[in-house]
C-alpha cells in the first residue's frame, strides 16, 4: 500500500531530475538525509516522527547547501556533490553505529516492511498526495525551466523558487520512503523508474506514466520477493526496478537494444 | 502596436568589472528596424540582454523598455535533449498571458497552429522538438515569438547555420513584424544582408562607433576602426578608465 503510494509520486520526480541531469542530486539528497535521520535515532530510538524531522532537516540543508556549493565552486557540481554525499553517508553511519546495534543499522539503511506502521503509511501516502497536487500546479514552469531557463528568465517565470519548491518535494519523498526502503534504496524507486521511461515513451507526459507504473509494478514484485526470500525491502524492491530498466534498455520501443538490431535498413521490405 | 521609443543613457554594461558596453546614448525609435553589427566580443549579445532586463547596467539608464519585450537569445541555451511535443514549445509563447496556472484553452492552442503554419513547420504540431533539424528548429522559435506577440523583438544573430530558404522565409518573418509596427533589433554578421534589408544599424565595438542610417553607419573607416578596437582588446583588456579620467 504504502510502497504504492510512493511510486505513484517519486517517479516523476525522478523523471524531472533525469531531464535536469541532476540524477547525482538526488543520491546526495538521500544520502544527506541519513545524519539527521541518525541524530533523530539517537535522541529518540526508532522514533518515526523524530527521524522523520531530523531526515527532513538534514534534507533541506543538504539540498540548499549543494546549491550554495555548486555556485560558490563555479559550476563543478558533481565534484562537490560526491565529496557531500560520502561525508553525509559517513556521519550518518558513525552516529547510529554509535548507540545503535547492527541491526538497526540494516534497517535504517535498507529498510524493513515489518517496521512499517501506521504513522509511517500515513506519511507516505500524505507525501504523496502533497507531491501530486503540487507537480500537477508546478507542471508547467517545471517543464519551461527545464527546457529554456533562459526563456523563462526573460518571461520572469521565476525558475529557481521552483526548483527550491521541486528540491523540498525530492527530500519530502525521500523521507517517505526510507522507513520502508531505507536511506540507501530510497532513491531507487525514484530514479530508475525515470531512467527506464525514458525507453517507453518520447514525451514528458507519456514518460510520466510509464514511470509510475513501472514504479508500481517493481514496488509489489520487489516486496514479494522481499517477503518470500526474507531479503530487506529496499533492496529487493530496488532489484526489481532495475531489473525493470534493464528490460526497458534491451526492449523499449525507444532507443533500446533489441529494436535497434531488428530495425531493418531503410530501403528494404 | 504601440511600441515606446526605447532610450540609452550612458550606459555601460559590464562582465566581471570588465566593460562589455561601453558609455554608449541613443535611441531606438518606435517600429524601427535596427541592425546591431560589430566584431566578437563587442557586447552585442550583452546589449540585447540588457533590453530584455536580463543584465543589470553598471552606470547609466534604459528607459521604454520594461515589460514590452520578446528576446530570441542564441541557441545555445536550449536543452535540445529535452522530450517535448513542437506544440508545447510554441505555447510557452503565451506565458505572458497564462503565467504558471491560467489554463491555455482552444484559441491558445489555435493561435499556436497558426503560428507554426506561419514558419512553415504545419503538421509537425507532436513532433518531438528534439528530432528538428536546425533550422526548422529555429523556426519554431520564431512560432513561439509570433505567440509573445511583443511590441519590442530582439534577435541575436537569429540566421545563423541556416540555408539560404530558411534565412529567407525568417527574414519575412522580421519585415512582417516591422510592418506591423513593431520596434525590431536584429544582432547579425553578414554586412551584406545589413546592407540591403535594414535601414538602420548600430555599429557596436565596445563604444559605439556609429548609429543611424545604414549608409552612413557600414563605412569603410568605421568598421576598420571596429577592428582595430578588436584587436587592441585581444592584446590587454583593461577595466573602466574614462570613468576616473572625467
Amino acid at each position: 500500500m504504502g510502497c504504492l503510494a510512493l511510486a505513484a509520486a517519486a517517479p516523476p520526480l525522478g523523471l524531472f531530475l533525469m531531464l535536469r541531469r541532476m540524477s547525482l542530486t538526488a543520491d546526495v539528497l538521500a544520502h544527506g538525509i541519513l545524519p539527521g535521520v541518525a541524530a533523530g535515532f539517537l535522541l529518540a530510538g526508532l522514533s518515526l516522527p523524530v527521524m522523520a524531522a531530523g531526515g527532513l532537516v538534514a534534507g533541506l540543508a543538504v539540498a540548499v547547501g549543494a546549491g550554495a556549493l555548486s555556485r560558490a565552486t563555479g559550476g563543478r557540481e558533481d565534484a562537490s556533490l560526491a565529496a557531500l554525499y560520502l561525508v553525509a553517508l559517513a556521519t550518518g553511519v558513525a552516529l547510529v553505529s554509535w548507540r545503535g546495534s547492527a541491526v538497526e543499522l540494516t534497517t535504517l539503511l535498507f529498510g524493513s516492511v515489518l517496521g512499517v506502521d501506521d504513522a509511517a503509511l500515513l506519511l507516505m501516502a500524505g507525501s504523496s498526495t502533497v507531491t501530486l497536487v503540487a507537480l500537477a500546479f508546478a507542471w508547467r514552469p517545471l517543464v519551461l525551466e527545464c527546457f529554456d531557463p533562459g526563456f523563462a528568465q526573460a518571461v520572469g517565470a521565476r525558475g529557481a523558487w521552483w526548483h527550491a519548491g521541486f528540491l523540498a518535494l525530492v527530500v519530502l519523498n525521500l523521507i517517505a520512503a526510507f522507513q520502508a526502503l531505507g536511506t540507501l534504496m530510497a532513491v531507487g524507486l525514484m530514479m530508475l523508474p525515470a531512467i527506464a521511461a525514458r525507453h517507453w515513451a518520447r514525451q514528458v507526459g507519456g514518460m510520466t506514466y510509464a514511470a509510475v507504473a513501472i514504479a508500481a509494478a517493481s514496488a509489489y514484485g520487489g516486496l514479494l520477493f522481499s517477503f518470500h526470500a526474507d531479503v530487506p525491502s529496499g533492496p529487493a524492491v530496488v532489484l526489481a526496478a532495475g531489473f525493470a530498466w534493464l528490460l526497458s534498455v534491451l526492449c523499449g520501443p525507444v532507443d533500446g537494444l533489441l529494436p535497434r538490431l531488428l530495425r531493418r535498413p531503410h530501403l528494404a521490405g | 502596436m504601440n511600441p515606446a521609443e526605447i532610450r540609452l543613457t550612458d550606459l555601460t554594461l559590464t562582465h566581471a568589472r570588465r566593460p562589455a558596453v561601453h558609455h554608449v546614448s541613443g535611441r531606438f525609435a518606435p517600429g524601427s528596424l535596427t541592425a546591431v553589427v560589430g566584431p566578437n566580443g563587442a557586447g552585442k549579445s550583452t546589449l540585447l540582454r540588457a533590453l530584455a532586463g536580463l543584465h543589470r547596467p553598471e552606470t547609466g539608464r534604459i528607459e521604454g523598455a520594461a515589460g514590452q519585450i520578446a528576446l530570441l537569445p542564441q541557441a545555445a541555451a536550449v536543452d535540445r535533449a529535452f522530450p517535448i511535443a513542437c506544440l508545447d514549445v510554441v505555447l510557452f509563447g503565451l506565458w505572458g498571458e497564462t503565467g504558471a496556472f491560467r489554463a491555455i484553452g482552444r484559441a491558445g492552442r489555435e493561435r499556436a497552429r497558426a503560428a507554426l503554419a506561419a514558419v512553415g513547420l504545419a503538421g509537425f504540431e507532436a513532433r518531438p522538438a528534439g528530432s528538428l533539424s536546425a533550422g526548422q528548429f529555429q523556426r519554431l522559435l520564431f512560432a513561439r515569438l509570433l505567440l509573445q506577440d511583443a511590441p519590442v523583438i530582439l534577435l541575436d544573430e537569429p540566421f545563423n547555420a541556416l540555408d539560404a530558404r530558411t534565412a529567407a522565409d525568417l527574414l519575412a518573418m522580421v519585415h512582417r513584424w516591422h510592418g506591423e509596427g513593431r520596434t525590431v533589433v536584429a544582432v547579425l554578421h553578414d554586412l551584406d544582408l545589413v546592407r540591403r534589408e535594414f535601414p538602420l544599424s548600430l555599429l557596436l565595438a565596445r563604444d559605439c562607433l556609429g548609429w543611424g542610417p545604414t549608409a552612413e553607419v557600414l563605412t569603410a573607416a568605421n568598421r576598420l576602426r571596429a577592428r582595430m578596437m578588436a584587436e587592441a582588446w585581444a592584446a590587454e583588456p583593461e577595466p573602466c578608465e574614462r570613468r576616473d579620467a572625467a
